[in-house]
């Protein structure tokens, strides 16, 4: 195998030091998802399993045109297919291809506890380096996009990886190359902007007063964008969040407490050191021990002139 | 257990053993969850075969402490009830510190101090164990939503620090006052010593004739 290792991250989990980074000249990709040219076919499911090698467990019928029901370790892409009756009583069909979003400022990325579990690379794909992943579920928490899947099997979490082993020699992702309509794009984020800012215009012209692009700001934006016709309502697409931000609970348990606490520690520990050096040990005298005798002493007395 | 001769039995042999099943989670915990908590502390998991192994250990190891201390809180609840003395032991907390002990109002066989050190943790373990098992991501991480596992993982990280600052205080008390470490060890102490620290504990035992560690003790005071 070629030498693999990469020299282009710009984050990487539970590390303290700067990551080898020399190799950032790149630019940033992104996913364009235009959910208005989606057919719901699902040819990016099937070519996400082929190219990626998986076969997510058979499911029972839910009722419902997700299959399977929802991401799971071995579905890392998802049509998630919603029914919306507009203003005029029309009825919409809104089908939104679900998996990782790949934020600027990853939730999972700030919440993973193991060191390398999960790394930002310089293109801005987030991806799960799964032999350091230890399986706790943290990164679960983190995100705000309810991606990532801890298998049962290996205790691993998983989730898209943009295809970075196929964007990092020149190739788009597995899902972009099979969809037959052209609704998902890839390039560099600039183009993928400007291209949505065509197709937005278009779908103005056509009456969808409110359409626009998804790119939330709150995670410093995103790696897979969506062109979204009700772009003021993100949530009518299978729930997808309006504002998505990481949680302030992610915030306050990586941000504050993590220096807080060790200052906390390290304070008492000090603080015991200290006390030892200034009062020194207590020690039981002889004087003490020559009080308890007689009151000992006392004690047998009296019990015996009782008995 | 045989003790020496002419001295008091401060804890008994199943107190001694609960205490330190008790000691061993707390630190293997302690060291494992300190890991998980902060990068600087991730070279720990390595003392647990690895990371993964310690992610699966963790839980395990929480219901093991959580039982264990209920043991221990059975064995001292009683003689940790808030009193009247602890208030006046507590308002000489800098003689106390100050080791002029001779000064300090008498208490039984617990001071304030260590009252403190045991309702800490008989508040602080649950809470660690009803969060812990909430975000117990390979049995329960389906079982709630991840906004209560957010809230979860931040209560119990805020509390284990807790637990680990009374920790810290409750091994350095162990070692500054000197003939604690043998208490829990060994289960005696001299009678000097429980005339310093434990003054009325001391005369409880000596007026009924116990061994210790209670005054209810049914066997005659040895000599």
């Amino acid at each position: 195998m070629a030498d693999l290792q990469s020299q282009d991250y710009i984050r990487r989990s539970a590390t303290n030091l700067t990551p080898p980074s020399v190799r950032h000249h790149e630019l940033e990709v992104a996913k364009l998802i235009d959910v208005s040219r989606c057919i719901g076919c699902k040819a990016c499911q099937s070519a996400c399993m082929e190219w990626n090698n998986l076969r997510p467990e058979m499911e029972e019928f839910q009722g419902a045109y997700e299959n399977p029901h929802d991401l799971n370790p071995g579905t890392w892409t998802l049509m998630r297919f919603a029914e919306y009756e507009d203003e005029q009583g029309n009825l919409e069909w809104l089908i939104r291809k679900d998996g990782c979003m790949h934020c600027e400022d990853p939730g999972c990325l700030k919440a993973c506890p193991a060191p390398g579990a999960i790394v930002q690379y310089a293109n801005g794909i987030v991806d799960f380096i799964s032999e350091n992943c230890i399986g706790c579920g943290y990164c679960v928490k983190g995100c705000p996009f309810n991606i990532p899947r801890i298998s049962a099997q290996d205790h691993k979490s998983y989730k898209c990886t943009l295809c970075s082993d196929r964007v990092g020699v020149g190739l788009e992702p597995a899902c972009v190359k099979t969809c037959p309509t052209g609704a998902i794009m890839f390039g560099s984020k600039d183009d993928m902007k400007d291209w949505a800012g065509e197709r937005i215009a278009e779908l103005k012209e056509r009456g969808f007063q409110n359409a626009g692009l998804y790119d939330p700001p709150e995670v410093g934006g995103t790696h897979v964008m969506y062109v979204l016709h009700h772009a003021d309502k993100p949530s009518l697409y299978s729930g997808l969040p309006d504002k998505p931000h990481i949680s302030a609970l992610v915030g306050a348990w990586k941000g504050f407490l993590k220096p807080v606490a060790l200052a906390g520690l390290a304070f008492a520990a000090v603080g015991a050191f200290v006390h030892s050096i200034v009062a020194g040990p207590n020690e039981t005298t002889e004087a003490d021990e020559a009080h308890a005798r007689l009151e000992m002493e006392k004690a047998k007395r009296n019990g015996s002139a009782e008995s | 257990m045989s003790y020496p001769k002419g001295t008091i039995v401060r804890n008994s042999t199943l107190t001694l053993v609960n205490h330190w099943i008790t000691g061993l989670c707390f630190v293997l915990l302690t060291l494992s969850g300190l890991a998980m908590f902060h990068p600087v502390f991730f070279w720990l998991s390595n003392l647990f075969g690895s990371g993964q192994w310690m992610r699966a250990l963790h839980p395990w190891l929480g219901v093991c402490l959580i039982v264990s201390f209920l043991g221990l809180f059975i064995q001292f609840w009683r003689d940790n009830l808030w009193n009247r003395d602890d208030v006046e032991w507590a308002k000489s907390l800098d003689k106390v510190l100050d080791n002029r002990e001779e000064e300090v109002p008498p208490v039984g066989r617990f001071n304030a101090g260590q009252k403190a050190v045991f309702w800490g943790m008989a508040l602080i373990i649950p809470v660690l164990f009803v969060t812990g098992i909430l975000i117990w991501e390979v049995y329960f991480g389906d079982a709630t939503s991840i906004e209560t596992q957010r809230v979860a993982v931040l209560i119990h990280s805020m509390a284990a620090i807790g637990a680990i600052l009374i920790w810290i205080t409750h091994v350095y008390a162990a070692l500054w006052v000197k003939g604690s470490m043998r208490a829990m060890l060994h289960g005696w102490v001299t009678p000097g010593w429980a005339h310093r620290h434990h003054r009325k504990w001391f005369r409880s035992l000596v007026a009924s004739g116990s061994p210790g560690p209670t005054p209810d003790s049914t066997a005659k005071f040895r000599d």
